[in-house]
């Protein structure tokens, strides 16, 4: 079992969805491509301005009174300056900006209205789940992976099943915490396509790092595609490796956690693996979605992830290793 | 009434009589040589003890940051796994806030400010030592832990349930404990320096003629006072939820995580100003020196340093925007987070003022002020912005926010800190730090600086969120976080250039010469090196700069033309006086140096520690021997009855040399500690109140009903126990022996049944502390009430055997005037918890 350090597959989970984005950026605020993300980076762009002059102003004023300007000055314009630079100047601004910097809250705070597409994203140590909740039709899960059409306000459900985590894409929107015993409620409104990263950005243990997701933003048509497929039941394998690998995930138990739809796999502990083929990354952005990335996890999941839930197969030889990730590699 | 201007001596005592005097003063005030020297309790000494810990935490803390950005250099690094990096970073927080930040201004303080005020000494010398024992022996405990892999790994911030059910190792104990008990000792020396503010300054230094570096230490003391007991009562609730499993923040049994942050960060916020207003302080003494110039705006300061530490109680939430609160405390918080900007402009701008109005000399300490300024106002400007809460929504638990706290807390508070260690050395040590040095060390310092931390700003807006271990390569991260290392190496370049120039021998250099850099305050009365005294003799004050305003100064306290020239007694004196007017009401004799400090604090250390590891018994054993310590302590240090009544203090005035009441110090001491208790208090019933917010039935519908009879019966037995320790406060003054015992021994019985009665009434409600957390705060409020009656109870038999023992008397009553003060808060403490947990449920119906 070669040393398989967790970055190097982080990497290489990024560089599948450089494939699809260019990766650089694909986590940044800086260039937004949600409604909400704009707004903000329009604020950060306007407050950065305004604190680079008043920054160069304080700072060139207290060299140039003490280095370049030795001479006492009478205290009354010492006076007028606590007056002016110290309570007038900042009261205004600090006005000015609390109307400015507070009047994109609405917006960001609003909801789409009920009655449509919902999803439910639960943070768990240390992966996402992630609940569809269409209106009128049959809801379904998956993991580590939201997908949305672009154009559309989509309310996200925020909640955790242990510690607190935060959920956060950058490129979309502001982060919201995922709070044991609340929901909380955020929309995004993407205004491009593309793969965007997400991350926990609250501290929640030992994998904390290791905790990521991926946005995948399509057009309207691409996504109903999508979401018909994905709420169908997971097709037999077809061909006879992937079938024993069927056989050795039932039979070493992973059903007990996992849910394939359509077998009698029905866990519910851990990530829902129907369409698991499809999927951008493994283990929440940790590793590539190769078969040789899934028997290296399988085989030694804390390898990848410190501390994780899922305890580590590995004894499990080759002979089932293999034919296991063909199976899971297969459920598309 | 505006005391009469007295003048020093005319004329100067014969040098026969100065050397006798100066004789008497060494062989009083001098340190003890060999071991005992470890006995010392005075001021100076604990001072430096305590500079000298508060520094090596820090450069402690500052080695953890090395080794965080070692592992962040590159993308993909494993030299620390993540468990190992949780620790480190969480340590690097919690040593920087607890074991440097708070401990280095009260070392500071207690070193500085007694010398600034021309007393000998603070009011309560042991309680700074056992302050400092608690400090060096819990800090040790806590950083100690990292070498055994055993450190705690949730945050500094500590957020359950993390912290809870899902980090079962002893980190969590080691830091709620731990850190526990280092805020106590925080609160003892933030006691010791309000009271020191109010009480012991020379005769005249009204209060509008402190230096401002006392109204500072008055506003942060007070801070420490209203803002660490939220976070003790915090830390009671996640330590019973930890140990005995009373789900407070477990919301699947009623309780909620959030609790937590709101304590912590009720806390949290105004710790902030507490670190960064003294490092201000400092700067508020330097700058008005090397501007050649009393400070301008002096009443603006204090306005705004007193405005800024109130307002810093109304901000705490926007350390929670991205929680999942309602948009209207957003609107509210964001509005108060950007107040705030207001007085600290206010402070910057008296400064640049005072710059304008004075001719300016150019020094080591300025350089580092100015270094400070840069920073200070990058870090406040990027306060504003993440104040704004729809940009924090971003920015919040990023690389941002890592880059804008250290600009502030190293711009504000560690640049002035070094301005400061090269001001005040000299009066500390009798030497001058190096100007070459110091010129040399500031360009790595500030380049550091700026290298490691502005580009962090775009690290957070790129996405990275803090507290990763590592990061993928290729999304934008890379070169920044190469260059923050780089930047951090340079940084600490910069420090160890600093601490080489503290280090390095000076046995060759002479010493500085007297008021080195021409200050106008009194602390540079200070001989070069300094005499065991502190000041010579005390000085009348009628300036703000009395060494530039008051003409021969020097030379009248030098030839002890001023007060208290002589300790005929050998007794350690120092005067006290009032508040507001600085008329001296007593001469104070303070305690001398003593083992008994460092006993207690091991003894309460043990309790700490032993609770950590869940060895009870021990625990409790440990606690029970530092009870015994302190009051054996009390009982020979305090208190005693003086060889006679009054003294006279030189100058004509003849000063009592025992005080009670509000004249005394410790009648102020206990009051203020009581106020910091009351505070903690106050947490737990806001621990109630916050569920009650938070949930649509409470009391719970299922919860066991608490029938009303038992607890009022109990309020009605704390009444009866207060009325009759009041009583026997007056029956003590009437020399009405039988009644004073009487009462006292009653009220004690009563105290005793009072508790009874309200651990009774939970008893037989059937209330479960672990079922529910309705029922968990409940019960926690009843101990908190018991705990405090039986404090009471032991101070009301301690009156009792001081009166058979002949130390209280009729005239001399301080213990029972302090212990009656006391049973007005444990009574109103008793009283609210009553009203609380039997009569809300009841006018709930």
């Amino acid at each position: 079992m070669p040393r398989s350090s967790p970055l190097h597959r982080a990497a290489l989970v990024c560089a599948s969805a450089a494939a699809l984005a260019g990766c650089d950026g694909i986590q940044s605020a800086l260039a937004p491509a949600g409604r909400d993300a704009e707004r903000i980076a329009e604020l950060f762009t306007v407050m950065s301005i305004g604190a680079a002059v008043i920054w160069t102003a304080v700072v060139g004023l207290t060299l140039w009174v003490s280095r370049f300007h030795t001479k006492a000055q009478p205290e009354r314009y010492a006076n007028a300056l606590i007056l002016g630079g110290g309570v007038v100047f900042p009261i205004v601004v600090l006005t000015a900006l609390l109307f400015y910097g507070l009047a994109p809250l609405p917006h960001l705070l609003a909801l789409p209205p009920p009655g449509q597409l919902t999803v439910a994203v639960t943070g768990e140590q240390w992966w996402w789940r992630v609940r569809y909740q269409p209106p009128g039709g049959p809801a379904f899960e998956l993991a580590n992976e939201i997908r949305v059409p672009v154009g559309e306000r989509i309310e996200l459900q925020l909640s955790a099943s242990d510690v607190i985590h935060s959920f956060w894409v950058p490129s979309l929107a502001g982060k919201l915490d995922m709070v044991p015993g609340r929901v909380n409620r955020i929309a995004i409104e993407p205004t491009r396509t593309g793969t965007f990263r997400g991350a926990c950005a609250e501290y929640c243990g030992a994998s904390h790092s290791f905790m990521n997701f991926f946005v995948v933003v399509m057009e309207r048509g691409a996504f109903d595609d999508w979401m018909r497929a994905e709420r169908e039941d997971a097709r037999p394998p077809a061909d006879p490796v992937a079938q024993r690998g069927q056989t050795a995930f039932l039979a070493n138990g992973c059903g007990a956690c996992h849910t394939v739809r359509g077998t009698p796999a029905d866990g519910t502990v851990g990530p829902d693996l129907t369409h698991l083929g499809r999927r951008i990354s493994l283990a929440a952005g940790t590793a590539s979605n190769t078969p040789g990335d899934l028997q290296r996890w399988i085989a030694a999941t804390d390898r990848m992830k410190p501390g994780v839930h899922m305890p580590a197969f590995n004894m499990l030889n080759g002979a089932e290793l293999a034919p296991l990730a063909a199976y899971l590699s297969g459920l598309r | 009434m505006k005391p009469a201007d007295v003048e020093p001596l005319p004329e100067a005592p014969p040098a026969a009589i100065r050397r006798a005097q100066e004789a008497r003063l060494i062989a009083t005030w001098e340190a003890q040589k060999g071991w005992r020297y470890w006995s010392a309790v005075n001021n100076t000494e604990v001072g430096r003890w305590y500079i000298a810990g508060a520094l090596i935490f820090f450069l402690y803390g500052g080695l953890l940051a090395l080794m965080m950005r070692t592992q962040l250099a590159f993308p993909g690094q494993e030299i620390l796994p993540p468990d190992l990096y949780n620790q480190v970073f969480t340590m690097h927080g919690s040593v920087m806030m607890f074991l440097f930040a708070v401990p280095i201004f009260e070392a500071v303080s207690i070193l500085i400010l007694p010398q600034m005020l021309g007393a000998r000494d603070l009011p309560f010398p042991r309680l700074s030592a056992y302050g400092f024992w608690c400090y060096v022996i819990g800090g040790v405990f806590v950083c100690g832990s990292l070498l055994f892999g055993a450190a705690p790994a949730g945050g500094w911030f500590m957020y359950p349930p993390l912290t809870t059910t899902y980090q079962p190792g002893i980190g969590a104990d080691i830091w709620l404990l731990g850190l526990s008990f280092i805020e106590v000792s925080s609160l003892a020396a933030a006691v010791e320096l309000i009271v020191g503010v109010l009480k012991c300054r020379p005769p005249g230094m009204r209060i509008n003629l402190i230096p401002l570096y006392a109204w500072y230490i008055l506003v942060v003391a007070g801070m420490i006072l209203f803002a660490f007991p939220p976070l003790i009562a915090g830390d009671i609730l996640l330590e019973l939820e930890r140990s005995l499993h009373w789900p407070f923040f477990d919301p699947s049994k009623g309780g909620d995580p959030l609790l937590w942050q709101h304590l912590f960060w009720i806390f949290g916020h105004p710790e902030v100003y507490i670190i960064f207003l003294p490092s201000i302080a400092l700067v508020a003494m330097i700058v008005p020196t090397f501007a050649r110039r009393p400070i301008v705006g002096y009443s603006w300061i204090v306005l705004a340093a007193v405005g800024t530490g109130f307002l810093s109680f109304g901000l705490w939430v926007h350390h929670m925007y991205t929680a999942g609160l309602p948009g209207i405390t957003l609107g509210f918080f964001s509005a108060a987070s950007l107040a705030v900007a207001i007085p600290t402009g206010v402070q910057i701008f008296c400064f640049i003022a005072t710059l304008m109005a004075g001719p300016v000399t150019r020094s080591v300490p300025l350089l580092y002020v100015f270094g400070g300024f840069a920073t200070f106002v990058l870090g406040g400007l990027t306060g504003v912005m993440v104040a704004v809460a729809p940009f924090d929504f971003q920015a919040h638990d990023t690389y941002f926010v890592v880059a804008h706290l250290h600009s502030v807390l190293i711009g504000g508070t560690v640049f002035p800190l070094v301005a400061g260690l090269y001001y005040f050395y000299p009066m500390a040590t009798g030497k001058l730090l190096s100007e070459r040095l110091g010129r040399i060390a500031f360009w790595p310092l500030f380049v550091g600086f700026n290298l490691t931390f502005v580009p962090m700003h775009v690290t957070g807006l790129r996405g990275m969120p803090r507290r990763v271990a590592t990061y993928p390569e290729g999304i934008g991260f890379d070169m920044l976080n190469l260059l923050s290392t780089i930047g951090a190496v340079i940084l600490a370049a910069g420090f160890a250039i600093v601490v080489w120039d503290v280090i390095r021998p000076k046995g060759k250099q002479p010493h500085a010469k007297r008021n080195p850099w021409n200050a106008g305050t009194l602390e540079w009365l200070a001989e070069m090196p300094n005499k065991p005294w502190g000041v010579r003799s005390v000085p009348e004050i009628d300036s703000r700069y009395p060494l530039w305003d008051q003409a021969h100064i020097i030379r009248d306290v030098d030839e002890g033309r001023f007060y208290l020239p002589d300790a005929e007694e050998r007794k350690r004196e120092t005067l006290v006086t009032t508040p507001i007017d600085a008329v001296p009401v007593q001469c104070l004799r303070v305690p001398g140096d003593s083992f008994l400090p460092m006993i207690a604090a091991i003894f309460t250390g043990g309790l700490f520690i032993f609770a950590t590891f869940y060895w009870y018994v021990a625990a409790a054993v440990s606690g029970v021997l530092a009870v015994g310590v302190i009051l054996y302590w009390l009982w020979i240090g305090s208190a005693r009855i003086p060889e006679k009544p009054e003294k006279d203090v030189g100058l004509g005035l003849t000063l009592p040399l025992y005080a009670s009441g509000p004249a005394s110090v410790g009648w102020w001491a206990m009051l203020i500690t009581m106020l910091g208790d009351l505070t903690a208090f106050v947490g737990l019933v806001f621990g109630y109140f916050f569920y009650w917010t938070i949930r649509e039935e409470f009391p719970p519908a299922d919860a066991p009903d608490l029938r009303p009879w038992w607890p009022v019966v109990s309020a009605a037995l704390f009444l009866a126990s207060w009325l009759l320790t009041i009583g026997a406060r007056g029956w003590n003054r009437g020399g009405r022996r039988i009644l004073f015992h009487g009462s006292l021994g009653f009220a004690a019985l009563l105290a005793i049944g009072g508790s009874a009665a309200l651990v009774w009434s939970l008893r037989e409600a059937g209330l479960d502390p672990e079922a529910h957390a309705y029922a968990a705060i409940v019960w926690t409020l009843v101990i908190w009430v018991a705990l405090h009656a039986a404090a009471g109870v032991l101070m009301q038999l301690y009156c009792m055997a001081r009166a058979a023992a002949g130390y209280l008397t009729p005239a001399h009553d301080i213990d029972i005037v302090n212990v009656a003060l006391y049973w007005h808060f444990a009574t109103a403490t008793a009283l609210v918890t009553v009203a609380v947990i039997a009569g809300f449920p009841a006018v709930r119906g």
